[in-house]
């Protein structure tokens, strides 16, 4: 158990630094980065459940899916990052605030 | 429902229904459709004489039928509307049938060309059906309600030439007049309605008899039924609606007031007889006493054809109204019957030469000379000896000159009223009345027909114009001065000096209801009374006529008196009898201008301190409220509570704003932030 534990803590860690990295950085690209950090620390827990909740495959099957996600994610994303720049000419996620008006 | 109630709803709707039509679709009708209410009239006339003949055939003193439906159902009240069919009623109708449908036949002639020649027809229809109404009722208010009727169809008939205001006027002051009356009758109404509880004659005579209703307000509640036939039959004090009423056409006044309307306070008179108490007969009796004479005086002096008629009309229905306050019930109803036929033919003679002189004038382009003015006339004999010959028929008559109707009828009045003075000596004035109108009447009417027909005419001009009237107005002349032969009233006896007949036979008197402390009327008295005094009053009737025929031979036609010396000789007589004794006068100026001053002072009140103070100072002191309440509203209410909160709002929305930051992450933060608060919540 200890060892489900660590892994855990680990994943933790990875999910906070993601999520300190979207909530910080103002580089959009940056940002993105951070979501993968999280995307991970969730990969992180599946496997680890899976190897010692008894789980089979499963969670190893879903860490999959989840990358595959992360993948298209990444492509739709970047065309966002893309198209953010063509409009404001920065891809700094904190000047595209029209909305605020 | 038997045969005659059948025959009596017919006569009683079929005017309507010819009013209705007329009145909606007269003008749209070909020849404006009089043909309408002249089939109509006649309908009701054929139906009339098939009822007559009806009781002719049965023969039977105590004939009556009734009929009647629930009117209004209110648990305790009731009112139920209904007829009353008995021999008066049949005779009533008769006549009512007869002296329409001739005024209607008369009109075609009279009235052609008249812009509203299909309105008149459509009220006379209106008349007609309100009349019958009155007849054929048996409660107070079918009764009442016809009445009415009666006196609106009146008020438009007489003041059916509205362009002229002086039929404007006495079309309103015959309507007023009557009003008053007619307050007397509905308090005498509502006085048996409170005393028994129904309006039926039957509850009512019933009632009576049964001693629910006695005393001083027995009496009262037949002084107010009186009061109304004191308006509608024009008795002195409310007479004076009656000769301003000639301001209609002349039909109409055949019709209205000579022969029918008149003639319905006498009917009800009649119809409600036994209700009255001997202290009402007294004041009947001398009210209709009092107006024969007086309007007999008064119509000598009249120059106006109409007028003369008109005054002689008021007279004969104070007689009529004098027997009644006899207790000669029977005699005043004969009479009616007799002088609805005379007077009716001579209204129709007066049209008939007022229709010629019409001509004659229009044909000479005259427009100032009177065409009603006996003074203008002379001579017409030999140019209208039909209207000579059947306006001299009913003139005996009228005057009671023995071999026609009017004497027999007269001298029945004349009986009772002598009989009564036999019993009751202290009224010895009654018969003086009696007796005095008599020989007026004869003298008035002969004053009449010498100054229209006799002599050499006064006006040449004129006289080469006229000409005898059409068919259509001949025609009921004929027929009516027919009917002013006794022979007519006494079949099957043909004794000229007795009116024993099927009249006599048919309408019996009979006792009246009141107690016996009120002085019932007792029918054999009467009659016992009138078979001793029949020959004394014959006696000295035919005396009477005879004197005033004379007078006015010597007068008129001989001039071996000269009118205008008599004039002269009698100065304040004459002056009282050409100023109609002043009656217009003296309510001038004791009633009218007292009542106009009040009202005007009223008035002001009313305008000038109520309107401009109390009305006006509410509005001021509304407006002044109304601006207070403005202020409170618009700059206290709107401004402060309500821009208030908007204002609160709007400086929240600005802080709040600040927390929109448009910036992802912030967003991201916050809900990290709520994420966290919640889940130290749920560890809590």
């Amino acid at each position: 158990m200890e060892q489900l534990n660590s892994y855990l803590i680990v994943a933790a860690i990875l999910f906070c630094l993601g999520l300190f990295a979207v909530i910080t950085r103002r580089n959009g690209v940056a940002v993105l980065m951070g979501i993968e950090l999280i995307l991970n620390s969730a990969n992180i827990n599946f496997v680890a459940f899976a190897r010692f909740g008894g789980m089979n495959f499963s969670g190893q099957v879903f860490a999959l899916f989840v990358i595959i996600m992360a993948a298209a994610e990444a492509a739709v994303a970047l065309a966002i990052i893309i198209n953010l720049y063509q409009n404001f000419k920065s891809i700094n996620v904190d000047e595209a605030q029209q909305l605020q008006r | 429902m038997n045969i005659f109630i059948q025959y009596a709803l017919v006569i009683y709707l079929l005017p309507l229904a010819a009013f209705g039509i007329q009145i909606f679709l007269g003008k749209r009708l070909p020849r404006q459709g009089d043909w309408v209410s002249i089939g109509a009239v006649l309908t009701t006339l054929i139906l009339a004489l098939a009822m007559f003949a009806g009781m002719l055939l049965n023969y039977n003193p105590d004939f009556e039928t009734r009929a009647a439906f629930t009117w209004i159902d209110q648990g305790a009240f009731q009112i139920r509307m209904g007829f009353l069919i008995d021999n008066i009623t049949i005779i009533m109708l008769l006549v009512v049938a007869l002296i329409s449908s001739m005024s209607h036949i008369y009109s075609l002639k009279y009235m052609a060309g008249d812009p509203r020649y299909s309105r008149y027809y459509a009220f006379l229809s209106l008349f007609t059906f309100s009349m019958n109404g009155i007849i054929l009722a048996d409660n107070l208010v079918l009764l009442y309600m016809s009445w009415e009727l009666v006196g609106l169809s009146s008020y438009l008939l007489i003041g059916f030439w509205f362009e002229k205001d002086s039929a404007a006027n006495a079309g309103k002051k015959a309507f007023l007049t009557n009003r008053v009356g007619d307050i007397g009758f509905f308090i005498g109404i509502l006085i048996f309605f409170t005393a028994i509880g129904s309006f039926s004659y039957g509850d009512i005579f019933a009632g009576v008899a049964a001693g629910k209703l006695t005393g001083t307000l027995l009496t009262l509640g037949g002084v107010g039924l009186f009061m109304g036939a004191v308006g509608k039959s024009a008795q002195f004090p409310l007479h004076i609606w009656l000769p301003d009423a000639m301001e209609g056409p002349t039909p109409v006044s055949a019709l209205i007031h000579a022969a029918t309307m008149v003639a319905a306070g006498v009917y009800m008179m009649v119809r409600l007889f036994g209700l009255m108490t001997h202290d009402t007969l007294l004041l009947v009796a001398y009210i209709g006493g009092f107006t024969a004479f007086f309007a007999a005086t008064i119509a000598i002096t009249r120059n106006d054809i109409k007028q003369v008629l008109a005054y002689s009309t008021v007279s004969q229905l104070g007689y009529m109204i004098l027997s009644v306050g006899t207790g000669a019930y029977v005699a005043a109803f004969f009479h009616l019957l007799t002088h609805a036929m005379f007077k009716a033919n001579l209204f129709y003679g007066a049209g008939s030469v007022i229709h010629s002189m019409h001509h004659a004038l229009h044909k000479k382009k005259d427009h100032e000379t009177d065409p009603q003015d006996m003074r203008n006339m002379g001579g017409f004999k030999s140019k209208m000896p039909i209207t000579y010959w059947s306006m001299m028929a009913s003139t005996l008559a009228i005057s009671g000159v023995p071999l026609f109707s009017g004497f027999l009828s007269k001298d029945a009045i004349l009986a009772g009223t002598l009989s009564f003075a036999g019993k009751y000596p202290q009224h010895f004035l009654l018969p003086v009345f009696g007796f005095g109108a008599a020989l007026i009447t004869a003298f008035y009417m002969f004053r009449l027909m010498y100054m229209t027909f006799h002599n050499q005419p006064r006006r040449p001009d004129i006289y080469r114009e006229i000409k005898e009237s059409p068919r259509e107005m001949v025609f009921p002349l004929v027929l009516l001065a027919t009917l002013c032969l006794f022979i007519f009233y006494t079949l099957p006896n043909v004794n000229p000096l007795s009116d024993e007949g099927w009249f006599s036979t048919l309408i019996v008197a009979r006792d009246s209801v009141v107690p016996v402390e009120m002085g019932p009327v007792i029918a054999s008295e009467i009659e016992e009374g009138m078979h001793h005094s029949h020959y004394p009053a014959m006696g000295i009737s035919i005396v009477m006529v005879a004197l005033g025929i004379l007078l006015a031979w010597l007068m008129y036609l001989k001039r071996r008196l000269s009118p205008a010396a008599w004039a002269d000789k009698l100065k304040p007589l004459y002056r009282l009898s050409a100023g109609k004794y002043f009656v217009d006068e003296i309510y001038a100026k004791y009633l009218y201008r007292p009542v106009l001053g009040l009202a005007d002072r009223i008035g002001y009140l009313d305008w000038d301190l109520y309107d401009k103070y109390f009305i006006n100072g509410f509005g001021r002191v509304t407006t002044w409220l109304s601006t207070l309440s403005g202020k409170l509203d618009y700059d206290g209410l709107d401004q402060g509570i309500i821009d208030g909160i908007g204002r609160v709002i709007r400086y929240f929305g600005a802080i709040l704003r600040g927390l929109q930051t448009g910036r992802l992450q912030s967003y991201l933060l916050f809900a990290l932030l709520g994420i966290i608060i919640i889940l130290v919540f749920q560890t809590i």
